[in-house]
């Protein structure tokens, strides 16, 4: 059904077709208007949830633990101070081996209070053991968050999954919507080491350091499982419903002499810049990256790269550029721009473009050269 | 306690003694499951774990089985909000009065004059009311009990699995090392705690008092609270200060009691 929604709506939307049997949340902006919409759906018995109105993040996310240790499916949504106020129980969530799925909408961290935009949050859940995905539409918001809960209840990765939307930026805007009705997409959850009380177990005991190192191995080789998980349930998603998913999403990439990398809505920012900036015959691209855990394999052999970056790592860099300097032998000219929700316009992209200096980093309108 | 519970029961633990003696992974020794689970969230886990059990039409018994510094300190905010939320579980807090699994630090838990590591002059606090804060909740059964009434202990669990709702049993658990006594001692511990009104046994139905046989005898004539502290190295030097207070409110306590199971505050 074709629709016109918010970001926050339509993760609410897919939600409400995913059916968690429980779903545990406490409000925070800018992400409320999710476990609202879905207060109501159950409230108006259209979805048969149980919803528990816990008295923090922590406790959101030690519901979500408690009610999927049974085997059911889960869902919650935070930002911001409520994610990392959780920030012990994801890790937990992640060691328990539990697929629990949450929305987190992008917030930037007091002090000062500023509730804009900012992947600061998110990125300091980057070493847990969750899958993240960055989306930059109201229909990828949708889209992504269907998907999250047939990757994260594969049992090759049996790990929760982080939906990242922009607050405001994406959380508040209305786009057209389709609200594609899953069918049996999603298969129904089966959770090998689900609480039986016909065969009890121990769960999370005292464990000696030979098994304790064996269980982080076994996350990250699920982790590395994971990618094909994705990207079979991308390509189911593209056969069922026609719209097409990648690890990133590339945009006149093939030719460019530079690519613009980011994460979220700036993705769509940059391809208004690489348009402009192919109309005055420099040849851009932008590549943006989805998937930042697992990280993909970025192809960027031979081009200039500039990365852009709405989080910082104090006294190392930008997140984003990091990684893809990690991972890729590519020069780098690195942007940190948009922290707390600054303004950072297509124009303002393609300027980045233009004064690139490579091997540098700028902080947009603050230190720098842009 | 697991006796009283049967089968179908989940123990829900968080980081406390019963962390270490259940057993080393993958062994428990526990015949029914056990979820380990972050220290500050015995209550909210179990929130979860009940809504799930119900959502799936499961009757199975959600147990919290956590000590004092897990219950009265950093578990105080979920096990408020489970409460108030009507979450169906039974909470148990086993209390030996300190931090015992890092090796006896005070807690919320720890009576007035106890040495703990972190108070080595003796605690200048108060222990806090959980039971009393558990009240305000108005959960429809919450108890207290002692492992050295086994028998009522049981019976206490029995009740509390037959409500619908939150319930919430406090158990005053002697604990040698960190109370300085012989292990030998354990049981005369936990009577001398209830003869000399240290430790009050009852029950709340509904909010209803009705105190328990061996706390009726201390309301009719405490033994000495000397009797009590004097085999426990931790109370070894109390000053008379902290003592008076600790036999004031021993002596309030009971009165308080006594007035309100006969209907007269």
């Amino acid at each position: 059904m074709l629709t016109v929604s918010t970001g926050n709506k339509a993760v609410a939307m897919a939600v409400r077709q995913a059916k968690p049997a429980v779903v545990a949340a406490y409000p925070i902006t800018p992400q409320t208007e999710i476990v609202e919409s879905i207060a109501d759906y159950v409230t108006a018995k259209e979805l048969s949830t149980r919803y528990i109105a816990v008295e923090s993040e922590h406790s959101a996310m030690a519901a979500c633990i408690g009610a999927s240790a049974t085997g059911v499916r889960t869902f919650t949504a935070t930002s911001s101070h409520g994610l990392l106020y959780m920030h012990e129980m994801t890790n937990f969530a992640a060691g328990a081996r539990l697929p629990i799925v949450m929305a987190n909408v992008n917030r930037s961290l007091g002090p000062g209070w500023n509730i804009w935009a900012e992947h600061t949050d998110a990125m300091q859940e980057r070493d847990t053991g969750w899958l993240q995905v960055y989306v930059a539409t109201v229909q990828e918001a949708y889209d992504a968050t269907l998907m999250a809960f047939r990757i994260a209840e594969h049992n090759d990765v049996l790990l929760p999954v982080m939906i990242n939307l922009d607050g405001f930026l994406l959380s508040h805007i209305m786009q057209p919507l389709d609200t594609t009705d899953p069918g049996d997409f999603i298969p129904p959850i089966h959770l090998p080491h689900a609480i039986d009380v016909s065969n009890p177990k121990g769960y999370g005991g005292l464990t000696g350091p030979e098994e304790h190192f064996k269980f982080k191995w076994d996350i990250e080789r699920s982790m590395r499982d994971s990618v094909k998980v994705i990207e079979e349930t991308q390509a189911e998603f593209s056969r069922r419903f026609g719209r097409k998913y990648g690890f990133t999403e590339d945009y006149w990439c093939e030719d460019a002499d530079v690519v613009i990398l980011s994460l979220g809505t700036f993705g769509k920012e940059s391809e208004v810049a690489v348009d402009n900036l192919r109309r005055e015959g420099i040849r851009a691209g932008s590549m943006r990256v989805r998937w930042f855990r697992p990280f993909p394999h970025l192809d960027l052999k031979g081009r200039d790269v500039v990365v852009l970056d709405r989080d910082y790592s104090f006294g190392f860099g930008g997140v984003l550029a990091k990684s893809i300097e990690a991972k890729n032998k590519v020069d780098i000219y690195s942007v940190i721009a948009g922290l707390g929700g600054q303004e950072v316009t297509y124009d303002d992209i393609a300027g980045f473009v233009k004064q690139r200096r490579m091997g540098e980093e700028s902080w947009f309108g603050v230190s720098g050269n842009v | 306690m697991l006796k009283a519970a049967g089968p179908d029961s989940v123990l829900v633990v968080p980081a406390c003694c019963t962390s270490v003696i259940q057993g080393i992974y993958p062994n428990t020794a526990m015949n029914i499951p056990v979820y380990n689970v972050a220290f500050a969230t015995a209550a909210a886990s179990a929130s979860g774990m009940s809504a799930a059990f119900r959502a799936m039409g499961k009757k199975t018994n959600v147990i919290c089985y956590a000590g004092d510094g897990g219950t009265l300190d950093i578990g105080i905010q979920a096990l408020s909000g489970a409460l108030e939320r009507g979450t169906d579980f039974l909470y148990i807090c086993y209390d030996n009065e300190a931090y015992g699994n890092t090796g006896m630090q005070r807690s919320g838990g720890t009576p007035l004059g106890a040495r703990t590591t972190t108070t080595p002059g003796g605690k200048t606090d108060l222990k806090k009311d959980i039971d009393a804060i558990v009240a305000a909740h108005e959960p429809p059964y919450q108890a207290t009990a002692c492992a050295a009434y086994p028998q009522d202990l049981y019976k206490k669990v029995q009740k509390a699995l037959s409500f619908r709702g939150p319930t919430f049993i406090h158990v005053l658990a002697p604990c040698p090392p960190g109370w300085r006594y012989p292990t030998e001692k354990s049981v005369e511990m936990g009577k001398l705690a209830v003869k000399s009104g240290m430790w009050i046994l009852y029950e709340r139905e509904y909010g209803k008092l009705t105190i328990s046989a061996p706390s009726k005898a201390a309301i009719r004539k405490p033994v000495p609270l000397e009797e009590y502290l004097a085999p426990q190295g931790r109370f070894k030097g109390i000053d008379a200060k902290s003592l008076d207070t600790l036999k004031q409110r021993i002596e309030k306590n009971l009165k308080r009691f006594a007035a309100e199971e006969a209907g007269v505050c």
